[in-house]
């Protein structure tokens, strides 16, 4: 990657700007059930949302935000970079082409089931037109208190320092929820999905925040299945990543060869299996919990 | 799925019992291999695989395959293969490279073991648009192949290839790949892993999928359920958030029986089928409920609860950690029953691991 992917100027933008965190967001799929639920409760948070894009359904509007038949027509009326996806996996692929053509640089899919050669697609179609996709099968990202993209709760989270990375949704909410607990607020919590592909895997997470000064600490939450907890730590060592870290590893007793609710939390022999990923972290010295309501302790001994 | 693709493999039937193999006794060239027909991996090394070299031999192997229990499966139907004259034998496969989202290749001129312990194998990144026959011969020819097997065991890397591409498979191995006298290639064992969430677009796939009674009912309601092997039910919403549960139930030294992810929001309804499913595992000597949602209503769970107690449906105890709003009231609507509100999960399985230490 030639320039870094400056997600906070992308969702809040720089204190001169005129929409200074007031970003426009345009949600894909915000008629339907699920997308017009949480589409409310992101507004009540704060978020900008200027655009609905459901095909058929253009001219229609929901609690006074317009609906439009296509992200074409949304972007005549809005310069928006920040799209939501809320449709269902067998058009995620279709709405996320439409969406990058049309200038959307991050994308936060929120879909389970997405195919693994549709996210594939989506992800080399995305990174050909310099966008960056979260997830599928994510919460989303949320800034505390300032605004989010997804379907968490805001209750577990409050602002703060600390970033949180999390393969999976619950638990990316019960760890925020014990270190807001504990006085421990967060810069950004964001959901990587418990797909098999994530458009923003674990190293591209933590590269989000190597350069932030705000971010003090990482918080990952990772699970069995694949390797990014083992290949975060080679990034980890060889960019030394010089905050401090806390890892989590959901799955230990977990058997093989069977798939845990997440269709990417599966171990093949050794292959994703909690202990490769345990002793990955232990070798950098990378402290790992036995349980969430471990964590903070854990952090606020590291940051003394 | 071979045939489809053109892939050889050994002359085979398959018997499920005793008079299916009997109708097929006659017409059997000996020696034969009986194969256990698993989802789990590893059967070779579990003595799931058995070689007959007569008549005499095959109906009692047969009937202790059909009895052999590896990692927890019993096998339903048994595969009976014709051995065949192998010269040498290879390893091929092609997987979903999760960390460089692609597809790779493994091969090796070792077949027929666990493929984390072969030595030589070359790994190579393909693309998920299927492969050339350049790069297929350059394959052949790195396993010290040539002539006429150089050429099929190219044709059968490109044969593999496509169905990865056309079936949307995770995972498709053959091991070994027999390389016979005359130069043919065979498949001898095989495992494919279909993208589960691709199959609204293949619907002639559906015929292989193997999930019990349970299971598929639980799936028609939309949550994520594993049957274990303890006696402790594990009912949460979010896969990480169960996991993490069955964690710290064993660490406290429980054993769980089940994992159900429930997703999505916590309602009366969701909750009162999620205890239907477990009510029909008679294993289980009590049941862990661990939500997390900030906005789940717990008087909402605490009904579906009692509504299960009320219809019958179970009588073991019922532990639960529910995060969210108006606990006090769920925690009088329980008083009576034989369920307890817990604010940690941590209480909540202590309190579990104890009373089924007492109950043993």
């Amino acid at each position: 990657m030639s320039e870094k992917f400056d997600i906070f100027d992308i969702l809040v933008g720089k204190p001169n700007d005129i929409d200074y965190g007031k970003k426009p967001v345009l949600i894909q799929g915000m008629t339907g059930n699920f997308g017009s639920v949480h589409t409310r409760l992101m507004r009540e948070y704060g978020t900008n949302i200027v655009a609905g894009v459901t095909p058929k359904k253009g001219g229609q509007s929901f609690e006074g935000i317009p609906v439009f038949d296509s992200v074409k027509d949304a972007s005549k009326n809005f310069d928006v970079k920040i799209s939501g996806i809320f449709v269902p996996a067998p058009f995620f692929l279709a709405a996320v082409k439409e969406a990058v053509d049309n200038g959307i640089k991050l994308l936060v899919a929120i879909p389970e089931h997405v195919p693994i050669r549709d996210a594939i697609e989506a992800l080399e179609c995305a990174q050909t037109n310099g966008a960056k996709i979260i997830g599928p099968n994510t919460p989303g990202v949320i800034l505390p208190t300032i605004m989010k993209v997804g379907i968490m709760p805001s209750q577990p989270f409050q602002k703060g320092n600390t970033a949180v990375f999390s393969r999976s949704g619950t638990l990316m909410y019960e760890v925020s929820f014990h270190l807001s607990k504990a006085g421990i607020g967060q810069k950004i919590a964001l959901g990587i999905g418990g797909d098999p592909i994530n458009g923003t895997n674990l190293i591209e997470a933590f590269d989000l925040v190597s350069d932030i000064d705000e971010v003090k600490s990482v918080v990952v939450v990772g699970e069995i299945g694949g390797d990014a907890e083992e290949s975060l730590v080679g990034y980890i060592e060889k960019t030394k990543f010089n905050k401090p870290v806390v890892a989590y590893v959901a799955g230990r007793s977990a058997p093989k060869e069977k798939r845990m609710g997440h269709a990417g939390a599966i171990i093949y022999g050794n292959y994703g299996s909690a202990e490769s990923k345990i002793s990955s972290f232990s070798r950098v010295n990378i402290p790992v919990a036995k349980r969430p309501a471990e964590i903070p302790s854990i952090l606020q001994n590291l940051m003394k | 799925m071979f045939s489809e693709y053109n892939i050889d493999i050994p002359k085979s039937y398959l018997a499920k019992n005793q008079s299916e193999l009997n109708q097929i006794v006659d017409k059997l060239e000996f020696p034969v291999v009986l194969k256990s027909q698993l989802t789990v991996g590893g059967r070779g090394k579990a003595g799931a695989i058995l070689k007959c070299t007569k008549k005499e031999e095959l109906a009692p192997k047969f009937t202790e395959l059909l009895n052999k229990v590896v990692k927890g499966e019993r096998p339903k139907i048994i595969l009976i293969e014709e051995a065949v004259d192998i010269d040498k034998e290879l390893y091929l496969s092609l997987f979903l490279n999760r960390g460089k989202r692609t597809y790779s290749l493994i091969s090796s001129s070792q077949g027929g073991m666990d493929i984390e312990s072969v030595e030589n194998k070359v790994i190579q990144d393909v693309s998920i648009n299927g492969l050339s026959q350049s790069v297929a011969e350059n394959i052949a020819k790195n396993l010290g192949l040539n002539g006429v097997t150089a050429t099929t065991f190219a044709e059968l890397v490109t044969k593999l290839a496509k169905l990865v591409k056309e079936k949307e498979a995770e995972l498709a191995e053959i091991n070994p790949v027999a390389i016979l006298k005359n130069g043919t290639c065979l498949a001898l064992d095989s495992k494919i892993i279909i993208d589960d969430n691709s199959l609204f677009r293949h619907p002639e796939l559906r015929k292989y999928i193997q999930i019990s009674e349970l299971q598929e009912q639980a799936e028609k309601s939309g949550f994520s359920f594993v049957e274990l092997d303890g006696n402790i039910a594990i009912i949460g919403n979010g896969a990480g958030l169960v996991m993490s549960t069955l964690d710290i139930v064993n660490d406290a030294g429980g054993k769980s029986g089940a994992f159900l992810d429930f997703g999505g929001r916590a309602t009366t309804e969701t909750i009162y089928k999620a205890i239907e499913v477990i009510s029909k595992l008679s294993k289980v000597k009590a049941i862990l409920v661990n939500l997390f949602g900030g906005i789940v209503r717990t008087d909402l769970v605490a009904q579906a609860i009692l509504d299960a107690y009320k219809d019958g449906m179970i009588s073991v105890p019922i532990y639960a950690r529910i995060s969210g709003a108006k606990s006090e009231k769920s925690r009088q609507m329980l008083s009576n029953s034989n369920a307890k509100l817990y604010d940690t999960v941590e209480e909540a399985i202590s309190s579990l691991v104890h009373y089924i230490g007492l109950s043993k």
